[in-house]
């Protein structure tokens, strides 16, 4: 099915799927601040509004709730909205709309209505930005059962996962890494295709310990495996997520790196390796390591490149696992 | 039974200073001589910290920025009309109030490259840090001015946010509580025309943005955010109000953003140079100089003095900051809590 192939960078492919979405649905349509005449500030949504016309690329209001409550009465009513929160960090006036009402609509109504909408937002840091502009709160939303958390790590995969979440019957909560925007660029095929949520994906097999992440994070944790016999997990989705893929990889490996860019206490590394404690401790030849950024308010960019995980963080952590 | 007119507000329009550098002397604030070469040598220094602050952004030796060009009058006019212990919450565009009242240039630029301390107030002023989060300071203006009318106080507490910022719910809710506690506070909106690049008429349906007030039970008042007398009139004529105990005030600062959102945007993408234009003649540093012209308060060698000392002390500042040595990675523990946690105790250790 898919035709030609381009080499493309995420900001591309995540708008390649927008348009391709948009022309084969009408039924989806885009709103948040600046993503019309701006193209958004990352320019994702570029192009789109002449395109589709401002009746389906919206640009809005400044205010997330509404932004957020409206894609829920519009997914209610039969439409498919995608929401573009500007970053993370602008997200939180639109979190009751998030956890009261998108995620629970299919619940409190017994499915009489649902929420198919998505909501994208950028994430994390690594770009130098200004404050509240480089959290990377996802175990906040993995806490709001009803709502998918989606976090793609490349531009092939975000492509696939965003087409999948605009597709999916339930609410997801769609994060884009600003540092992976441009960094990595990689074939993707124009056309449809796939990628299904709730897999986690194998990027590399591995004999001696299974290394787990997402998003930016992925890219560090590939580095640090240079050298050791690691299997390595893309979790893509983090709720509800792909238990089986990791325990058969950990119960064959007997040993787990989770590398994840948000503080420690509280993140979803914490989660991963509770469920890896409870189901496959026999199989545990050394105590699981979480990688995760510091305890602390994330700093301004002076102080940014110290705070988040680090290639030789992870490689310590692989190593003094190999020698336990 | 006839339909009746329950309630109709008036919003008013305060102008003062006109292009040609005119002042309505009926609407003139009470300003000795040197009072108003103070105003003019303080917009002056702010626009020579803003446009230096872009050169060193564009070198990298700061991070984004968020220009005050153009908004000068908006934002020394009514920072002067404030007392020491009057307090001041900021949004991110508010480098020209931190100027005027007395914050050292050189920490604001070691604020925007990056480093937290450049925001720690002297012991005698209080600007609550830069807000970033849109609109997510009023509250925090509407509490301390609940606190000051607890504690009996006679202070005023000044919010300041743009146009787009009153499109959130935290505006909305802060105002009402304003109104219903009939707080000591003073709303200060830069109506600056674009919200990044939405322009002002998309952000709001309502004519103008002071008559939102009304609505919470307060006067609103648009003024020419151009015109530092009449942004400085309006400011201390709300203050006085405030601290009468006669509650809040809304002030529309009408003015224009003349650069884009921030260095990180393209305003081109959004905007044409036509509209951009007929705002140049409205400048607010050159209103006020043609005004001291004709009042003999201006003549070449004083703006050659004005901007030898202005340039000196943004020299001073540049220099200032980029001496300060980067911050400890061990400083990001400290300050989250008041001490460190059990866990940071450990993490620490990493450094
Ligand atoms: C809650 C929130 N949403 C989005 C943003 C991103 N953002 C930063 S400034 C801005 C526009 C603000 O416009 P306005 O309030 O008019 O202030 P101005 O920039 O014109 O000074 C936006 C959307 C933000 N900082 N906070
Ligand atoms: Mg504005």
């Amino acid at each position: 099915m898919p035709q030609n192939s381009r080499k493309m960078n995420m900001v591309q492919a995540i708008n390649l799927a927008l348009k391709e979405e948009m022309q084969r649905d009408k039924d989806v349509i885009i709103l948040g601040e600046d993503v019309g005449r701006d193209g958004g500030v990352f320019r994702i949504t570029e192009g789109l509004l002449d395109q589709f016309g401002p009746e389906r690329v919206v640009d809005t209001p400044l205010a997330e709730s509404v932004i957020v409550g409206a894609a829920i009465g519009m997914a209610a009513y039969g439409l498919k909205p995608i929401a573009e929160i500007q970053f993370e960090g602008f997200i939180y006036p639109a979190v009751d709309q998030i956890s009261n009402h998108a995620a629970r609509i299919r619940s409190r109504s017994r499915g009489r209505y649902t929420g198919p909408l998505v909501i994208r937002t950028p994430y994390g840091a690594g770009i130098k930005a200004p404050e509240h502009h480089s959290e990377s709160n996802e175990a906040l939303f993995c806490h709001m059962p009803g709502l998918k958390v989606v976090m793609p790590s490349s531009p092939y995969y975000a492509k696939g996962l965003l087409l999948s979440s605009i597709r999916d019957p339930d609410p997801v909560i769609f994060l884009e890494s600003t540092r992976l925007y441009r960094l990595v660029k990689e074939d993707v095929p124009e056309g449809e295709y796939t990628v299904p949520l709730e897999k986690a994906r194998i990027v590399q097999e591995g004999k001696d310990v299974t290394v787990i992440s997402w998003g930016f994070m992925l890219h560090r944790a590939l580095e640090a495996v240079e050298g050791f016999d690691a299997e390595v997990i893309d979790l893509m989705t983090l709720n509800p997520y792909d238990e089986e893929t990791i325990l058969g990889s950990v119960k064959k490996t007997g040993r787990v790196v989770i590398v994840n860019e948000a503080p420690k206490v509280g993140s979803f590394a914490s989660e991963l390796a509770a469920a890896i404690a409870e189901n496959a401790m026999l199989s545990l030849r050394a105590p699981i390591a979480r990688i995760a950024s510091y305890d602390v308010v994330l700093p301004l960019p002076k102080l940014e490149d110290h705070y988040m995980p680090t290639v030789e963080r992870i490689r310590k952590a692989l190593t003094d696992i190999m020698q336990y | 039974m006839p339909e009746k007119i329950i309630e109709s507000f008036n919003v008013k329009r305060l102008d003062i200073l006109d292009e040609k550098g005119n002042a309505d002397e009926s609407l003139m604030p009470s300003l000795t001589d040197d009072g108003i070469k103070r105003m003019y040598e303080v917009m002056v220094l702010a626009r020579t910290f803003d446009q230096r602050a872009l050169n060193l952004q564009r070198e990298g030796r700061i991070g984004t920025y968020a220009p005050i060009q153009g908004q000068e009058a908006s934002q020394i006019g009514s920072a002067l009309a404030l007392e020491k212990a009057d307090w001041i919450f900021p949004s991110f565009r508010e480098n020209g109030v931190y100027i005027a009242f007395g914050h050292p240039p050189h920490m604001i630029l070691q604020y925007w490259s990056g480093d937290e301390r450049g925001l720690i107030t002297a012991r005698d002023r209080n600007i609550f840090p830069v807000c970033i989060p849109v609109a997510s300071h009023v509250p925090h203006a509407v509490g301390a001015a609940m606190a000051a009318k607890y504690r009996g106080d006679r202070i005023g507490v000044v919010a300041y946010f743009g146009d787009g910022g009153t499109s959130e719910g935290d505006f909305h809710e802060g105002l009402n509580f304003a109104g219903v506690f009939k707080l000591p506070v003073v709303f200060i909106c830069q109506n600056n025309q674009w919200a990044i690049s939405m322009p002002r008429e998309k952000q709001t349906a309502a004519k103008t943005i002071a008559q939102k007030a009304y609505a919470y039970g307060f006067e609103g008042v648009q003024v020419d955010g151009n015109d530092i007398f009449a942004v400085y009139k309006a400011t201390k004529d709300a203050l006085d109000k405030a601290k009468q105990g006669n509650g809040p005030t809304l002030i529309e600062c009408f003015t224009y953003r003349m650069l884009d959102h921030t260095t990180a945007d393209d305003a081109s993408r959004y905007r044409t140079k036509e509209e951009v234009e007929p705002w140049k003649e409205k400048d607010p540093i050159l209103r006020l100089k043609l005004f001291m012209e004709k009042k003999g308060l201006w003549s070449e060698q004083y703006q050659e003095d004005v901007e030898a000392k202005a340039k000196a002390a943004v020299d001073e500042a540049e220099k200032k900051a980029e001496s300060i040595a980067p911050p400890d990675p061990r400083d990001m523990f400290t300050n989250t809590y008041e001490k460190l946690s059990q866990r940071q105790q450990k993490e620490i250790r990493d450094f």
